[in-house]
């Protein structure tokens, strides 16, 4: 593999405390060398990226995407959504399990990663953690890790029963894998659509009270601390809610390991964004309150939230096409979640460069143990995203690398451009203009 | 023009039908049990087929709130909502107001915003799922009228109130009769409870509308309704078929204002449609 060097650029690693001009040279799929402007020693004969006016900032990670494959290739490929995430800065992806079939077997957990997938950054499969996801059958979790599972979860099927989630815990916990939950007490969502509310009444359409995400999330809350177990981890998927964000506050300073993430949606958007019945704004959770939704921004600023993961979740137009109740849920999410966050959390919010950075690599990576990924030190993995902090661009949806464009976010301005996305020491992304 | 029909209709169908006809207009129903809908065409290929075959306007009847907007988002015709799911009605709403003024407003021509000032129009009962109840909240206090609503928390929740302007909630049946000139009762939509219990004894008990009731607390009152009646239910068989009761009258506006809006919809200058 040919080495490669960046040069002049200002590297922000928030895991390691650096915010200098610094050179870097990647061989052979890890960080080789970094050192001051002009400093390197051992970069002769290397390909060179000019970064200079740049920020240079660990590849981001989101632990939260529909990759749709197996069995859903009309709304995205493990290719189609891996170019996504490389166009938006990621280099690691966590898959969740919700394929067809579910993802629920070390086959297909090796499956998701075989190069044959033509992958442009790192997959990290999230297998079901139970048999088809079906929320009664523990899975085997030690096989499953060693086929490279990072995470158990039954994402968007519940695990209602409590003896089920507290086996799911304590089983995941034996072999040192988180346990992710999509906290939705589904007895009380039923034919329900968007959020609970006002916005709901008036358009007719059945809502999901926040009570059935925070409910849950105390139960989980509730378990983790009857297991008595150190080595527990409970992750909240795509919080949504103030009461949520509440338990697991609450948890943290009772000293329990739970995290939670939230995703730009839900700090950016509310349930008055369905509008006229846009089927873009329909995703699960959906769309909250604008007190659910100042609670999510608070929250991040204030450090109780963990990571922000996209939920990137692709659907082929006709499925968007439809009557609102009858749509399917989600959005895409990958090429937007950097530039939202800069525009909103960095620029008009006030969070620090490397807080926001921070949230988009190093937390996540240590939430779910990727190690040497989220930073960029001698030794770990040439991921690396490359942008301009300080140009403003309108994201269009029609430019899209995914295969579908379900997002509610076309025309709107972000902040940061990607000139580079290197995955492993390979150029995975590459802005056609600069 | 084409009568799209997910749901079963009656009233609805026939006048817009007769409507329709009177007009001179060519009419072809579609209903989703006898015809391609069966076997999965989405209302995107529906409306784009009928638009196809010469159709110039649909009429639209349809389970899911907002399909309405959807159709003419696809089709780019004029789209007439025949019902939307739970959200909206709006040709009931006005053919309930036209017989509130012939009642209350006799002789009345030209309405204004405070046309209606000092009447108050109750709705009571299923008021959550009611498409009906959502287009006359809307449309009556923009004439001045005050609407209260009527019912059990689990048919009404306490945020209706905050739908628009000129709407209350006064969950006392008795309370909210003794204030009303015109009453609108509704039926309970067992077909759209999703497994919600409902104690209908103890409905009736605070709720339906009774002969005693009525001619206790709002002896003058109009008694609208939308149907289908479930007598017995929300009303007696002795009040639906009394005096006070309108609800004929309602049947007859129906085509009346469907004819109105048929025009409005198909001739180019008869004014900007609005949408609902």
């Amino acid at each position: 593999m040919t080495a490669l060097v960046i040069r002049g650029g200002q590297l922000i690693d928030p895991a390691a405390g650096v915010d200098a001009l610094k050179d870097i040279l990647l061989k052979d799929g890890r960080v080789a060398e970094i050192a001051g402007p002009g400093k390197l020693k051992s970069a002769n004969g290397a390909d060179v990226l000019d970064a200079t006016g740049l920020t240079i900032a660990p590849g981001l990670v989101d632990i939260h995407v529909h990759l749709r494959e197996p069995g859903q290739g009309y709304k995205e490929t493990i290719a189609t959504g891996t170019a996504a995430a490389a166009a938006g800065g990621f280099t690691s992806v966590a898959a969740m399990p919700n394929t067809r079939p579910v993802n629920d077997s070390p086959e297909i957990t090796r499956w998701m990663q075989a190069p044959e997938r033509g992958a442009s950054v790192r997959v990290f499969p999230i297998a079901a953690a139970t048999r088809g996801s079906k929320g009664e059958a523990i899975n085997d979790y030690a096989a499953l890790k060693s086929a490279g599972a990072v995470a158990v979860t039954d994402d968007g099927y519940p695990i209602l029963k409590d003896n089920i989630m507290r086996e799911t815990l304590a089983a995941a916990a034996r072999v040192g894998l988180s346990v992710i939950q999509h906290a939705e007490d589904t007895r009380l969502t039923q034919g329900s659509s968007m959020n609970a509310g006002p916005m709901a009444f008036k358009l007719g359409l059945r809502g999901m009270p926040p009570e059935a995400e925070s409910g849950m999330v105390e139960r989980d809350i509730r378990l983790v601390t009857e297991l008595r177990d150190a080595r527990v981890h409970l992750h909240v998927a795509h919080t949504s809610t103030a009461a949520a964000l509440a338990a697991v506050r609450q948890a943290r300073r009772s000293g329990l390991r739970v995290t939670c993430e939230v995703a730009p949606h839900h700090f950016l958007l509310t349930e008055e964004h369905v509008g006229f019945y846009d089927t873009n704004a329909k995703m699960n959770p959906p769309l909250r309150s604008a007190a659910d939704r100042d609670a999510m921004i608070e929250a991040i600023l204030d450090g109780v939230v963990d990571a922000i993961a996209t939920d990137h979740a692709p659907h082929a137009i006709h499925e968007k096409e439809v009557e609102f109740e009858n749509a399917p849920n989600g959005i895409t999410g990958l090429e937007t979640a950097l530039g939202l966050s800069l525009h909103w959390l960095h620029k008009e919010w006030k969070l620090p460069l490397g807080r926001v950075l921070s949230l988009l690599s190093a937390q996540p990576a240590a939430l779910l143990g990727l190690k040497g990924r989220g930073t960029l030190t001698v030794g770990s993995f040439a991921d690396v995203v490359i942008f301009d902090p300080k140009a403003e661009w309108i994201f269009r949806a029609r430019e899209t690398k995914s295969k579908s464009r379900n997002t509610p976010f076309d025309g709107w301005t972000m902040q940061g451009k990607i000139r580079w996305t290197i995955s492993e020491g390979r150029i995975a992304y590459k802005a056609e203009t600069a | 023009m084409a009568l799209l029909f997910y749901e079963s209709s009656t009233r609805t169908r026939t006048s817009f039908e007769l409507a329709a006809k009177g007009l001179g207009a060519d009419t072809t129903l579609v209903s989703s049990l006898s015809s391609s809908i069966e076997k999965g065409e989405s209302l995107k290929d529906t409306g784009l087929t009928l638009r196809a075959l010469g159709a110039e306007a649909i009429i639209l009847r349809h389970n899911s709130s907002g399909a309405a907007w959807l159709l003419e988002a696809e089709t780019r015709l004029p789209v007439l909502n025949a019902g939307d799911g739970m959200h909206e009605h709006p040709t009931q709403a006005l053919l309930d107001l036209r017989t509130i003024l012939a009642h209350l407003r006799p002789g009345v021509e030209v309405v204004a915003a405070e046309t209606l000032a000092g009447v108050t129009v109750t709705i009571v009962g299923d008021i959550l799922h009611s498409r009906v109840a959502r287009s006359n909240m809307l449309l009556l206090p923009r004439l001045g009228a005050r609407v209260l609503l009527c019912g059990p928390k689990e048919l009404l929740p306490d945020l209706a109130a905050n739908a628009g302007p000129g709407i209350a909630i006064e969950r006392n049946f008795e309370t909210a009769l003794r204030q009303s000139q015109a009453v609108m009762m509704l039926r309970i939509q067992a077909e759209r409870l999703a497994g919600m219990q409902l104690d209908l004894e103890q409905y009736k008990a605070n709720y339906q509308l009774t002969g005693q009731r009525l001619a206790t607390q709002a002896p003058e009152a109009i008694v609208l309704h939308p149907g289908p009646i479930i007598r017995g239910l929300e009303v007696t068989a002795g009040v639906a078929d009394g005096p006070q009761s309108v609800i004929l009258e309602q049947v007859k506006n129906g085509v009346a204002i469907r004819m109105a809006v048929v025009e409005r919809a198909l001739l180019p200058n008869a004014g900007q449609g609005g949408r609902a």
